[in-house]
């Protein structure tokens, strides 16, 4: 069943068409990986899923309720949860009140407090739960904006680039995380380009070039595809 | 309901900071018992302007949007108490009349606020829209000296400014000099307590939030112009609380305590305490108005001048304001004293951590 349809999306800034008749489907319940080289409109397609860009032309679904011209606060209503490319949390505020910042409409009182804890101690956070967000290093911040991002307990999780700057052992430890929400049932939408973690998360790839679909499939197929790899992926990657 | 007193969002908690309070507060209320009446009669003029202090506090330090216009809404309650009081017949009305003047200018905070937030007005562009609304009023009450420029009974009268509305009033009894400063003194006690309450509940978090990174305060499914709406309507009510207690207190109000030296005062008085605390803006705020007053006995000229130099100061030296300075290194000092030096958390921008 799809939970997201994006139905010939374009989007055009002035003269530049980055998106141009993108459909793309996310089903309930898969880890769907966008890649791409750089350019490709990944980011973009990603931003007018999530509400941040209204588009040129066209529609998206989620659950079947068309939310294209819903801002991003209606759609986290409805289930989405966000986590953007470059670490988005609130800097001067401690890393505890972050977390309940994105917690607290959905629980209260001791839950609410049990949850933040079970959360910090899930994201090796909470040694440092008294600390202000911005004294984290980069690989924390993003680590509490996925934790941001979970405390809505989304049906839908939508992460642009979430091992960006961190190191081999953080990347395959957000994986792990990734494939552990998906056992639970949660849908993942990740805009990724490092192979290694789309390999180790990916049920279903599309591919973006050109801000157009160039290929889509599961993992594997897209893997051996001959002209995904050469093109876009680089052999080495690849195999 | 009252553990929102204390948070990660303002200064000061736990038998220490409440004995002080209470100290700080019994000093006020046995005050008028030492001193004489005039110096009563100007400790309640003081106290008129903390609430346009706290509102400012409210709306630039805690939910990051830079109001250069408080006196845009204390001249909108402030002539609005004076009309409705001299068309309702003065006497207990008087009370309506405040209740609503600060309801008038809460609507037209949310009048104006609406169409800057959903408009997308934010940052500098934020105080310059505020600024210009209060220009305009100021500007245009300047231009009504004519007889024709009346509300009813209530005439405006221009530079010269309206007057001739009661004090505040209950039956019979005239709410002066002693009675104006209990009530001053209650209605502080309250609106801080609120506040705090206010700045550490989900709703505050979200303000902060929203002052911190919009984007991803909506990122977690809040409408972030409804709170930052709310910010500006509660701070824009407490400057219209002001307006209405300064037309009671001295009953006249003129376009002059609307334009621009006036419109700058609250973003000295805040910057100077510290805009992202309650209680720093509170006393400084009451500090800075006792100093601007016993200077203006002497020259006003002077008085401007060191107000201009403090905000440079504190621009310069201290941005996060002398107040706030100050508390934050007697917190560190006391936590250190009690945790040892060693342990001490560093913290930017608050004065105290959750101690979970």
């Amino acid at each position: 069943m799809a939970l997201v349809e994006v139905k010939g999306v374009s989007k055009r800034f002035g003269g530049l068409t980055a998106v141009s008749g993108v459909d793309l489907t996310v089903n309930a319940g898969e880890v769907h990986c966008l890649i791409g080289p750089n350019g490709a409109g990944k980011s973009t397609l990603f931003k007018l899923i999530v509400g941040l860009y209204p588009p040129t032309e066209g529609s998206i679904l989620f659950d079947s309720v068309d939310i294209t011209k819903e801002r991003p606060y209606a759609r986290v209503q409805r289930g989405m949860s966000i986590k953007m490319q470059a670490p988005s949390v609130f800097k001067e505020l401690p890393v505890r009140q972050n977390i309940q910042t994105a917690l607290q409409e959905r629980l209260s009182g001791a839950e609410r407090i049990a949850e933040e804890n079970r959360l910090l101690t899930l994201l090796n956070l909470a040694p440092d739960s008294d600390k202000l967000a911005g004294a984290l290093s980069h690989g924390q911040q993003q680590w509490l904006e996925i934790g941001m991002a979970l405390a809505l307990k989304p049906h839908l999780l939508l992460l642009d680039e979430p091992t960006a700057g961190m190191s081999p052992e953080e990347t395959y430890k957000t994986g792990e995380l990734i494939k552990s929400f998906n056992a639970e049932g949660m849908t993942v939408l990740v805009v990724e380009h490092d192979m290694a973690f789309v390999r180790q998360v990916a049920q279903r790839v599309t591919v973006l070039h050109l801000g157009k679909i160039f290929a889509r499939g599961d993992l594997e197929s897209i893997l051996q595809d001959e002209k995904v790899a050469e093109i876009y992926l680089g052999k080495t990657h690849a195999h | 309901m009252f553990k929102l007193l204390e948070g990660p969002q303002t200064l000061g908690r736990g038998r220490m900071f409440w004995s002080c309070f209470l100290v700080g507060l019994g000093a006020a209320l046995t005050y008028p018992l030492f001193a004489d009446s005039y110096d009563v009669g100007n400790f309640a003029y003081f106290l008129i302007w903390i609430f346009m202090a706290l509102g400012l506090c409210l709306m630039w330090g805690y939910g990051g949007m830079l109001s250069f216009g408080q006196t845009l809404f204390f001249g909108i309650a402030g002539y609005g108490y004076g009309v409705l009081a001299i068309n309702m017949g003065g006497g207990s009305a008087t009370i309506a009349a405040l209740v609503l003047s600060v309801v008038l200018a809460m609507i037209a905070a949310g009048i104006l606020g609406y169409f800057m937030i959903w408009g997308g007005i934010n940052g500098i562009f934020f105080g310059i829209v505020t600024l210009s609304a209060t220009l305009v009023l100021a500007f245009f009450l300047g231009q009504t000296a004519g007889p024709e420029w009346h509300i009813g009974p209530a005439r405006l009268n221009g530079f010269n400014g309206m007057k001739g509305m009661d004090p505040l009033t209950v039956g019979d009894f005239y709410i002066e000099g002693s009675a104006l400063y209990y009530v001053m003194v209650a209605l502080i006690v309250i609106v801080y307590l609120a506040l705090r309450m206010l700045v550490n509940s989900g709703i505050g978090n979200v303000i902060v939030a929203t002052r911190e990174n919009p984007q991803r305060a909506e990122m977690l499914g809040y409408d972030v112009r409804k709170y930052q709406l709310l910010t500006f309507v509660i701070g824009s009510g407490l400057a219209g609380l002001s307006g209405a207690l300064y037309t009671s207190w001295g009953q006249f109000i003129t376009p002059s305590s609307i334009g621009l030296p006036a419109a700058a005062m609250p973003i000295v008085w805040v910057a100077f305490s510290g805009r992202s605390d309650l209680t720093a803006t509170l006393v400084g705020s009451f500090l800075l108005l006792f100093g601007f007053q016993t200077i203006t006995v002497y020259s006003q000229q002077a008085a401007l001048v060191l107000m201009g130099a403090l905000l440079l100061a504190t621009v310069m030296l201290a941005p996060q304001g002398f107040v706030l300075g100050i508390g934050k290194l007697v917190a560190d000092w006391s936590r250190g004293r009690r945790r040892g030096d060693g342990d001490v958390i560093a913290e930017a921008g608050r004065l105290q951590s959750e101690e979970s």
